[in-house]
């Protein structure tokens, strides 16, 4: 699996992400400056975490612009699998590869934690190591991680399986308890249509080394590399 | 002597203007006599900042010599922008710890933030990558009326900062107490990494090389922080705004970045962060190590105002600003480097053999002073010190039992000072980097050093009401109480730095409590090996004459060899036998127990044993390295029961307590806060263990067995671990919520 991180200014996962991606496949991925016109043959492209360009217009939504992210786009229509995670996520909305926005955390406050996923779906490049059902462990870290879309794509979200994973209890139950930021229906990720770019608000790459607590987050990386290589 | 003249040649230089600076009539002579001339106006301002109690620590410097700071692993000690210290393998932790008070108070979220951003720059100027920001916390009682809109401000605002620029938020401490009710304390700490051979110092040797601006542009934000930080409030702290400066984390994360970039190189000769007084302390300071002058032409300096002055230019504590003096012929390399991440790179000015400042503006010479004067001038003085006599310790019979032990516990567990901080560090990303192996909730936080098996622990810790009783005894506490956090982790405590947060040292009796809690630390920093490295003193924290408690605060690192013998405080299985290891005299003086239950703050505050805190420490210590252990907590706050329900709480597995058949009344032994004492829990091994410690001249006793889901202290007195929990999540969001 050739793996490239984009790097933009204010990433700050950009790092993390690449010793996960590195543990699950002993290659390390190839790290591309935002200004990059284009990303180097890869089988993964990963948007990070972090605060890009400081996130001072709307989370994502400079970044969306940057120059690397013409090619980004481009390389996901080809069938390149593409990973955003938090700011990535809210990247990927910003660029439309996904639907709906992240909009600010209805606690409106920044909120780091553990939280509990319910695996949707384990037919997908991203979760085939998980399976359907699942309930797995995964910190968030974010102030707008707040899912929301309008009816019609909720609901084109939900007939078409593309809910990737939900917020819920440690016994997979689905609720307002268990929902940390607002997001409409548990949302914590989505799919595109094709299936092969996931975006999520947790962070995997930090509970994939058991000596920070779980490995749970290891699975995304793995199922990745299962598909990919 | 070429004379400067000041292009606001209008605005003379009177006493009376000087006064405002904050100058006194002593001072301002001073100052006539060493330049043999009126100072201009932009050199008046200067002086005045370099004078400032924040710059200068005049009233501090004379005290401060009696901290031990050399130790074998000190690789810098205080007076460089941090201190160093060798983790072994040429790994290096370079640390600080600063105070953001009172632009804090005036305006909370820009304030604490700033305070982050500042603290980050001392750490990443010497070369280290921050890893982890810690900060220690005093608000106002809770009912005081600002305090919710405070801590609602100072939490998100080192959330904001610390978050945006990706380095995790892991550990401090918060306190409420009417004392800080009009004037705040927000102490951030920063640990870095670097390699021992790649440490930079922001001495500026050499001369007719190039002085380099990078970083944010300048602008009127700040100017006069630091005098504002060197004079007591008097009911007009909110016309103080335009004083406090505003963060651009963002930027901050980009100046990380490329000045490691840079680093990576050898281009650098010296760099130093632009914080208190801005460009002037800066320059001033490179030059003074340097032993060299420095020449600056501050139209070159970028600025995002228009028509700034000189002296706005001099004095302007923008942000996100670093100052270096490259290689002749780096500034190629540099610059490109700087315009890659974005950021402003100017060359202002050069080092000259002169060993003068020498400030220029649109042609005239603005400033043009010996830098040694400047550096070095400052008044220097030994305040009147008065220090009251201890009070009597109480012994534990005269102090009176609970109507009910359930309730008091409960009381104490749901009090605004020992509930869950979980509602302040939650919105802080405290596992950025993907390195913490021990999150915020413990005795101290731990970080991974990046791609090795070592540990980094830090904390931050200070008992003010003990120093308020006792400064020498609290400022004794203070450091053993660092000391013994970071041992509980089965870490190795190298080296603390300091914020001493005092009122105003021109009156006796405050100036008698920094004398004494100084004594009491540097005692203790003695009998541990445990040297002051790096530190900042914050004076004049009082308002209309009303002083803040004596608060020291210590923050402490550690270096854990291996991290598969690292501990936390969570219970870990049934079944196990819990020990105490450490005296038992069930002091309650200055107790919680005390103040939350008898709603009293008497006698002496618990005194420390520096002897048995180290034979004690180190004895566990050994435990956690040999994988005795599988549960450490040390006892502090609160005393034993509390502690107790802490480990609990953290594991969900219950306690059922041993029979106490010694002499003392009970609710001293649950209560008490003796220091030097550590809850321990064994898988097995238990008499082995306890033979070892009696014969290391350790008193252990069994505490109890885990298990079940409650902590049993008899079958009439019992508390579901659930309910526990319940209520010590419960204070601070049911607090926050009522705003």
């Amino acid at each position: 699996m050739k793996a490239a991180v984009v790097v933009f200014p204010g990433s700050n996962c950009d790092r993390d992400v690449a010793v996960a991606l590195e543990a699950a496949s002993g290659a390390a991925p190839n790290m591309v400056w935002h200004g990059a016109s284009e990303v180097p043959d890869s089988d993964l492209i990963v948007l990070p975490g972090g605060f890009s360009y400081g996130d001072y217009l709307r989370s994502g939504a400079m970044a969306a612009h940057s120059p690397i992210m013409r090619d980004v786009v481009k390389k996901a229509g080809d069938g390149v699998a593409v990973l955003g995670i938090c700011n990535g996520f809210q990247v990927l909305t910003e660029t439309g590869l996904l639907p709906g926005v992240l909009m600010r955390n209805a606690s409106l406050k920044f909120v780091c934690r553990d939280v509990r996923l319910r695996v949707e779906r384990d037919d997908t490049i991203f979760a085939a190591d998980y399976r359907t059902g699942d309930v797995i462990t995964i910190p968030i870290a974010h102030h707008d991680g707040n899912y929301f879309a309008d009816p019609e794509t909720l609901d084109e979200l939900e007939d078409s399986g593309r809910v990737a994973f939900r917020y819920c209890d440690q016994a997979g139950t689905v609720s307002a308890e268990t929902n940390p930021n607002g997001s409409q229906s548990n949302i914590a990720g989505v799919y595109d249509k094709s299936g092969r770019v996931l975006g999520l608000m947790p962070h995997p790459e930090r509970l994939a080394d058991a000596a920070l607590g779980g490995t749970d987050g290891a699975g995304v990386f793995t199922s990745l590399l299962g598909a990919l290589n | 002597m070429a004379t400067a003249q000041s292009s606001q040649s209008a605005l003379r230089v009177t006493p009376e203007l000087a006064s405002e600076h904050g100058l006194t009539g002593d001072e301002y002579d001073h100052l006539l006599d060493i330049l043999g001339r009126e100072p201009t106006l932009t050199e008046l301002g200067i002086f005045s900042v370099m004078w400032s109690e924040h710059c200068s620590y005049k009233s501090s410097k004379f005290w401060l010599r009696q901290l031990p700071t050399a130790g074998e692993r000190v690789i810098q000690g205080p007076g460089e922008n941090a201190g160093v210290v060798d983790l072994g393998d040429g790994d290096a932790a370079v640390f600080k710890m600063e105070s953001h008070n009172h632009p804090s108070f005036i305006e909370p979220y820009q304030g604490a933030a700033t305070g982050v951003g500042g603290i980050m720059r001392d750490v990443f100027t010497m070369g280290a990558r921050p890893v982890a920001n810690l900060n220690a916390l005093r608000f106002g009682a809770p009912g005081h009326e600002k305090t919710r809109h405070l801590v609602a401000g100072v939490v998100a605002g080192i959330g904001g900062y610390g978050n945006c620029v990706g380095v995790p938020t892991v550990g401090g401490e918060v306190n409420f107490d009417a004392g800080y009710n009009n004037n705040i304390l927000v102490n951030a700490m920063c640990v870095g990494l670097a390699r021992t051979d790649k440490i930079f110092y922001a001495a500026a040797s050499g001369t007719d090389l190039p002085v380099v601006y990078v970083g944010s542009k300048t602008g009127r934000d700040g100017i006069h922080g630091a005098t504002m930080a060197s004079a007591e409030f008097s009911g007009d702290a909110d016309e103080k705004r335009p004083t406090v400066q505003v963060g651009d984390p963002f930027t901050e994360k980009l100046l990380i970045e490329a000045c490691l970039e840079l680093m990576a190189g050898d281009a650098i000769i010296g760099i130093q962060d632009m914080g208190a007084a801005g460009l002037t302390c800066s320059s001033v300071e490179m030059a003074d190590k340097g032993g060299v002058g420095i020449e600056l032409d501050i139209d070159r300096v970028p600025a995002r105002e228009e028509a700034m002055t000189a002296y706005e230019m001099m004095l302007s504590e923008s942000q996100e600003r670093m100052v270096m003096v490259l290689k002749p012929g780096a500034e190629k390399q540099a610059q490109a480097i700087f315009e890659k991440w974005g950021l402003d790179f100017a060359v202002v000015g050069r080092t000259t053999d002169t060993g003068r400042l020498v400030v220029r503006h649109k042609g005239q010479v603005e400033v043009d002073v010996p830098v040694d004067v400047l550096a070095n001038s400052a008044p220097e003085y030994k305040r009147a010190w008065k220090l009251a006599d201890p009070p009597a310790v109480i012994p534990p019979e005269e102090v009176p039992g609970p109507e009910s032990l359930t309730d008091a516990l409960e009381t104490l567990l749901g009090s605004s000072h020992l509930c869950s901080r979980r509602w302040v560090w939650e919105q802080y990303d405290h596992m950025v980097m993907a390195d913490t192996v021990q999150r915020p909730g413990g005795d101290a936080a731990v970080v991974r050093v990046h791609g090795t098996s070592k540990g980094l622990a830090a904390s931050a810790d200070v008992t003010p009401r003990y120093c308020t009783a006792d400064p020498r005894e609290g400022g004794k506490q203070a450091v053993a109480e660092v000391w013994r956090n970071l041992t509980a982790t089965g870490a190795l405590p190298l080296a603390i730095t300091d914020c001493l947060n005092f009122g105003n040292p021109e009156r006796p009796e405050v100036m008698g409590q920094f004398v004494g809690c100084i004594e009491g630390m540097a005692e203790a920093c003695r009998a541990f090996d445990f040297p002051v490295v790096s530190g900042n003193v914050s004076l004049y924290n009082e308002t209309d004459g009303k002083a803040i408690p004596p608060t020291p605060a210590i923050g402490g690192i550690g270096l854990i060899p291996d991290l598969d013998a690292m501990a936390t405080i969570a219970l870990k299985a049934e079944g196990e036998t819990l020990l105490l290891l450490g005296s038992e005299r069930g002091h309650l003086g200055q107790s919680l127990y005390m103040r939350e239950i008898l709603d009293q703050a008497r006698g002496a505050p618990p005194p420390v044993d520096l002897e048995a805190e180290r034979r004690t420490g180190d004895f566990v210590r050994g435990l956690i390295g040999e994988g005795s252990v599988t549960a450490v907590h040390d006892v502090s706050d609160g005393g034993l029961l509390v502690a107790l329900a802490e480990m609990a709480i953290a594991s969900g597995i219950g306690v059922a307590m041993a029979a106490y058949g010694g002499p003392l009344p009970l609710h001293a032994v649950l209560f008490g806060e003796d220091q030097g004492r550590y809850l321990i829990s064994l898988a097995e091994g238990e008499d082995e263990i306890i033979s070892r410690a009696m014969a290391a001249g350790i008193p252990a006793r069994t505490i109890g067995h885990t298990g079940g889901d409650e902590l049993r202290l008899s079958d009439e007195v019992f508390w579901p671990i659930q309910q526990l929990k319940d209520l010590h999540e419960a204070w601070l969001p049911d607090y926050m919520k009522s705003i």
